[in-house]
């Protein structure tokens, strides 16, 4: 199988603050990858030095076998930040177009995309609003849409479903699923609730900078003879102390 | 294209900020007008002490608005004492004028005043003389303050207006994430660079117009030389202003430490700007001025306005300005290089 990401050696600091120290990951195309940890642990470094906008100090960085920070490269990737970062004095529908037409897209697909997007996380009926009148959760979700708008083979999804309430976390995730299994999607997806851990395929689990542990979730529960991913994550934690 | 997805939206933005736009459109001519009629003012009744002058000129002036009061003799002395705004003499067929000129502004109306008189009645039965010898109490002046300031002030209200939209606009785009998230796009730096320069400067022409034609239609400052060069002028400083604005926002976290940039960077181009004599200064203080863009863009446009100088006069200004707008324009896009290393 095909990697969508490889990380080696990575680390980064800011000032004297070690924020990451040898990252390394590799990611297979087609899997659902979670990163899990408290928020401070880096996980958000960690997806901004993979689209590129942050830089390691150290190591390499690859998206399908292609070195970051590359211009092409960002068509294939949608990412969405974990604050959502969308011009308030604009539609919902205008948002999505605007980000749509800084892709390489036709008019007609363009329109396609936009009315899927929208579709998807349930925004539809209300693209016509000025984002400034959105819910924190419709912001989340229209955030979510703009990273799927282009069709991008490599989603990375900084704390996606912060915000939402549990219905329609459900029809998102079970919207990844959909785009993993029909569409053979990459989903890079951060978190710190575990239950949503438990749905990737494969989870790392992140403190202080550091991968503690990385497999599927039944395996790390196995290795560490635990019966959830939070017992998991509190053995990993004691073991590596 | 992405620069004009960006240009489309940067516009659209703008004009679902109504406060912003009134601010950018609006600001600059309320104080314009308000700085001509501060300038201009001539509300006062006109006072003008008279000797051995006839009822005819005397009926003329009162006719149009002059208070004048008869004197049996007066002089210099006479105007300081009695708080006249000028005093009319005749005497061996001359006119003479002396005029008090606390206010220029004062000093102009009164003087035209007595010049009209004087003209209605160059036939009628009086045969008044048509030479006036005038001469001033204080000082020395025969241009309203508004005449020279005008182009002046055109061209600091074009940078200052365009400085802070432009650079608030870069600043929003910062602070709410979003210029991360367009990182995360395919987009390279010259396309927003580009963006930016043409989605603000097309506001900033409208702005320069508006100023402009407001300037000349309703507050009739006087254009000596072409219209278009003025615009040109105006043009190339808000290019500048635009250029300056984008990239002092990158030192910037928010939009208050924006503002504070206004005492350092604006302020001080006001002094430079040909308000006050810069050819007095001492050499250094001539050569900071050198530095300032509002200095070329001043110079030229009094040389259209008020000197009515041709494209000859102000090409070295405007060749200036453009400098400078290169020199900002290459630094903005090696500070944005720090967001992403392509």
């Amino acid at each position: 199988m095909k990697q969508a990401v490889e990380m080696e050696n990575v680390s980064k600091s800011f000032g004297k603050k070690q924020i990451l120290s040898d990252i390394d990951i590799a990611i297979d195309e087609g899997m659902i990858y979670g990163l899990i940890g408290p928020s401070g642990s880096g996980k958000t470094t960690l997806v901004k030095m993979m689209v590129g906008i942050a830089e390691p100090d150290e190591g390499k960085i690859q998206l399908f076998g292609v070195k970051v920070p590359n211009l092409k490269l960002l068509e294939k990737v949608g990412y969405m930040a974990q604050a959502d970062a969308l011009y308030t004095e604009l539609t919902g529908k205008e948002n999505l177009s605007f980000f749509a037409s800084l892709y390489p897209m036709k008019a007609a697909e363009r329109k396609k995309r936009i009315e899927y997007a929208a579709n998807i996380v349930n925004l539809t009926d209300e693209l016509g609003k000025r984002v400034s009148a959105y819910s924190g959760g419709m912001k989340r979700r229209l955030s979510l849409a703009i990273a799927l708008v282009h069709n991008p083979k490599l989603l990375i999804l900084d704390e996606p479903t912060v915000g939402m309430d549990p219905e329609l976390r459900l029809s998102v995730w079970t919207e990844l699923l959909k785009l993993k299994n029909n569409q053979q999607k990459t989903i890079i997806i951060t978190t710190h609730v575990m239950d949503e851990a438990e749905r990737c395929d494969i989870v790392s689990l992140v403190r202080e900078g550091r991968i503690l542990a990385t497999g599927t979730p039944a395996e790390l529960k196995k290795t560490f003879g635990a019966s959830d991913l939070e017992e998991v994550f509190l053995k990993a934690g004691r073991g590596e102390q | 294209m992405r620069i004009l997805a960006i240009v489309k939206r940067i516009i659209k933005q703008l004009l679902r900020d109504p406060r912003t736009l009134a601010l950018l459109f609006f600001a600059p001519l309320i104080i314009l007008t308000l700085m001509y009629f501060f300038f201009n003012g001539d509300s006062e009744e006109l006072v003008l002490g008279t000797v051995n002058v006839d009822v005819w000129l005397t009926g003329v002036l009162e006719d149009n608005g002059v208070h004048v009061i008869p004197f049996e003799q007066a002089g210099r002395q006479t105007v300081i004492e009695e708080d006249l705004d000028g005093l009319l003499t005749i005497s061996e067929g001359k006119m003479k004028l002396i005029l008090l000129n606390a206010e220029p502004a004062a000093s102009k109306a009164l003087s035209a005043q007595v010049k009209t008189a004087a003209l209605r009645l160059a036939t009628e039965p009086t045969k008044l003389p048509q030479e006036i010898d005038t001469q001033y109490v204080y000082g020395k002046s025969d241009t309203t303050f508004f005449d020279v300031l005008s182009p002046v002030l055109i061209g600091f209200f074009v940078f200052f207006f365009v400085f802070l939209i432009s650079g608030i606009g870069l600043l929003k785009e910062r602070t709410s994430g979003t210029l991360e998230r367009l990182m995360a796009t395919p987009i390279r730096k010259g396309e927003l660079l580009a963006a930016y320069l043409t989605g603000f400067g097309f506001f900033a022409l409208m702005q320069t117009i508006i100023v402009v034609t407001f300037s000349i239609f309703v507050l009739d400052v006087v254009v000596a030389g072409s219209v278009w060069h003025v615009l040109l002028i105006n043009l190339a400083l808000a290019l500048v202003a635009l250029s300056l604005g984008i990239l002092l926002s990158t030192f910037a976290a928010t939009e208050f430490q924006m503002v504070q940039f206004i005492p350092l960077v604006v302020v001080p181009q006001i002094f430079f700007a040909g308000i006050f004599p810069i050819d007095g200064l001492a050499e250094w203080l001539q050569m900071i001025a050198r530095v300032m863009p509002i200095y070329y863009a001043a110079e030229a446009l009094k040389a259209v306005m008020y000197q009515g100088q041709g494209f000859e006069t102000i090409k070295g200004d405007v060749a200036a300005l453009f400098v400078f707008a290169a020199v900002f324009i290459t630094l903005n896009l090696l500070v944005l290089k720090s967001h992403r290393t392509l």
